[in-house]
């Protein structure tokens, strides 16, 4: 059973649901990564998202690919990001960690030497933004089922009811629910709509399903939770590194801070449920 | 003449998803999946529907101007002393390029799908202009994405997109051009997928842009084919076009792909040399990867980072180029090769002074390659140098290179 299983597995048993916090790697430089994604373990999360950075972030608002570009000015590249999974594991052999990013990175590195250095690096599963089922199918899902990488795919407003079986069909580990039509970091919810849809994708799927995209606060969360199998932070996070991108104590202060709050939030509103 | 795309013999590309070989495809976030969808089927219903093309017909025909004059450029070709070359002349095309060729197609899409505002990306500012014209004549809101650099060298088109009703917005990501307007259009439509139309001006992005708009643009290559057959009595020998993200060129190239005993030369940026790495020369220099929703040849560091590109024309600066460029590249059908600032300047210069025909600097680095390629070549061939739009746009950018301000 692959860690991600594991983890919602846990969480099923004690009626919980999965907070999945992201920041990007390297942001705002190369040594906050690792120590944070520590301490997020401590405030409560359940697997972590880490982004890989990329020049050209086109599903991203401006706070993620402001996060990108801090990183990248740090020169931070996809082997150096694998490192910083590898250290993670040395300390913590038992949170998951999703690699979320863009193809090309990828493809330069090549998808076989990718798929067998992530998994050395200790990587669990791999969310690539712009790489659909169907341009996944053929070569790189193969590779990473062969690694024992769950690939994460996403699910949008527009994904058809057939779009949603093939994501559930070919993805593993959970499915991500981008819970409005925009890039990260944008407006707010429509928990209604995002209720629906989610109700909607449970009885299609299989695999949990996770919200992300425009959870903001603990209040979100909590509602999430209520509907959702795992509740995605992102920018909330990632600006919190761009306010205090001087002072790392702070900044790791802060998203621990939003971390804890948010656990608190959705763990009352489950069990209120 | 008919607008439907010719078949071809022996060529079926893209495929069903949109593949030129391994080129091209559909890599964007999901969100974006079915409004692909809907458009290809879209696409597709209207590219079989007469009264579809009987209105862009009328419409290239009275409103752009069409077709665009096949010119012997006699004087050029005696003074450069071998082959004849034939100009295409899309610079007297209505907004002074073959840009608009796309953007009325594209338009009428998005007026028969319901769509009430269209959004694009530009560089040298052709498109947005063309884009901007289309949209003040159906009624349509337009907002066009430019990078800040953009903005800042090519002032005249971003005045005459204001004066056309559309609203420019500036994009301070990144390198600040065209790759990152791009970016921004994609995020644009991402949020407004329900009403929004997105016009992509060339043939790169995803499927089904790549094919649309090479079928848009391939009047071109129609146009060329029956008037050299009219005019010297047989096909040419060769085919020059500038390549950027390279619309200009499928769309010269496309009707002529069957016949292989014409040569097809497509002429890269390469800015201030291809040595000095400050270039926009992906087919030439760069390697196959992923961007933009296509896998192509791209310019990219050795951690697939994708790097700032360099040419002296806006319109050329882009580190992708189209999918089908790239298989036609590895297919061997057709040949890349580049030129630099100063080549196309002078081309630019020389080409005003012998014919008083003022090229956009995109354009020049066609003629440029063509002043190199015409002297190896017999008096009796023909070659034709796709002139895809005027210079007006990039007499700032001249002078300044001469040391005058304007």
């Amino acid at each position: 059973m692959s860690r991600i299983e594991t983890v919602f597995g846990r969480l099923a048993q004690s009626g919980r649901k999965a907070l999945i916090p992201f920041i990007t790697a390297g942001d705002p430089d190369p040594e906050f990564t690792v120590p944070m994604l520590h301490a997020m373990v401590d405030a409560g999360a359940d697997i972590l998202e880490l982004g890989v950075p990329f020049s050209d972030p086109m599903a991203d608002g401006p706070v993620i690919q402001r996060a990108s570009e801090r990183a990248l000015a740090h020169r931070v590249s996809l082997r150096q990001v694998l490192r910083m999974v590898a250290e993670f594991r040395r300390g913590d052999d038992t949170t998951p960690i999703v690699l979320m990013g863009y193809l090309n990175p990828i493809e330069c590195m090549g998808y076989g030497a990718f798929a067998e250095a992530a998994k050395e690096a200790g990587v669990d599963g791999v969310l690539t933004v712009d790489l659909p089922p169907e341009e996944a199918e053929d070569e790189m899902l193969p590779l990473l089922y062969g690694a024992g990488i769950d690939p994460v795919f996403l699910l949008a407003p527009t994904s058809t009811p057939e779009r949603i079986e093939k994501a559930d069909r070919l993805g593993r580990g959970y499915l991500y629910y981008v819970s409005l039509k925009g890039v990260t970091g944008a407006g707010h919810l429509d928990i209604e709509e995002v209720t629906r849809k989610v109700a909607g994708i449970q009885a299609l799927a299989e695999l949990p399903v996770g919200v992300g995209f425009g959870v903001k606060d603990p209040e979100t969360a909590a509602r999430m939770a209520g509907l959702a199998d795992a509740v995605v932070v992102g920018s909330a996070l990632v600006r919190k590194i761009e306010e205090h991108a001087g002072d790392a104590c702070r900044a790791r202060e802060e998203i621990t801070a939003l971390l804890a709050a948010m656990r608190r939030a959705m763990d009352e509103e489950v069990t209120l449920a | 003449m008919a607008t439907a795309p010719e078949q071809l013999e022996n060529y079926r590309y893209p495929d069903e998803r949109g593949h030129f070989g391994r080129y091209g495809g559909i890599f964007v976030a999901e969100t974006l999946m079915y409004p692909l969808e809907e458009l290809d089927q879209a696409y597709r219903t209207y590219l079989q529907d007469p009264a579809f093309l009987d209105e862009l017909d009328r419409d290239l025909k009275d409103y752009v101007g069409r077709p665009s004059p096949l010119y012997y450029a006699e004087r050029w070709s005696r003074e450069l002393g071998g082959a004849q070359i034939w100009l295409k002349r899309e610079d007297l095309n209505h907004t002074g390029a073959h840009k608009v060729n796309n953007t009325i197609g594209q338009a009428l899409l998005a007026r028969r799908m319901g769509k009430k505002r269209v959004i694009a990306e530009t560089g040298a500012g052709q498109h947005g202009v063309a884009t901007a014209t289309v949209a003040a004549r159906l009624g349509l809101e337009c907002v066009v994405y430019m990078g800040e650099v953009d903005v800042e060298r090519q002032k005249l088109n971003v005045y005459r997109m204001s004066l056309l009703g559309a609203e420019v917005r500036p994009v301070s990501s990144g390198s600040k051009t065209l790759k990152d307007a791009l970016n921004e259009a994609l995020r644009d439509w991402v949020t407004h997928v329900d009403d929004t139309f997105y016009i992509i001006g060339t043939v790169a992005g995803p499927h089904p842009y790549p094919a649309m708009v090479r079928d848009f643009q391939s009047v071109i290559g129609r146009e060329a084919k029956q008037q050299i057959l009219e005019q010297a009595g047989r096909l040419p020998d060769a085919l020059v076009a500038c390549v950027g993200g390279g619309s200009n060129a499928i769309g010269l190239f496309y009707p002529f792909l069957e016949h292989e005993q014409v040569a097809l030369y497509g002429v890269e940026a390469a800015g201030l040399g291809i040595e000095t790495g400050k270039h926009s020369a992906p087919l030439c220099a760069g390697r196959p990867g992923v961007l933009h929703g296509n896998r192509t040849y791209l310019m990219e560091d050795d951690d697939g980072q994708i790097i700032e590109t360099h040419s002296i024309s806006a319109g050329l600066d882009y580190p992708g180029v189209g999918p089908e460029h790239a298989w036609l590249k590895d297919s061997g059908r057709a040949q890349y090769v580049n030129i630099t600032d100063d080549e196309a300047l002078e081309a630019f210069h020389s080409l005003t002074r012998i014919e008083g025909i003022m090229p956009a600097l995109e354009s020049s680095h066609a003629l440029a390659y063509a002043m190199q390629l015409a002297p190896r070549m017999d008096r009796d061939q023909i070659m034709i140098v796709n002139v895809s739009g005027r210079g007006d746009k990039d007499i700032h950018t001249v002078a300044e290179r001469e040391g005058l301000k304007l």
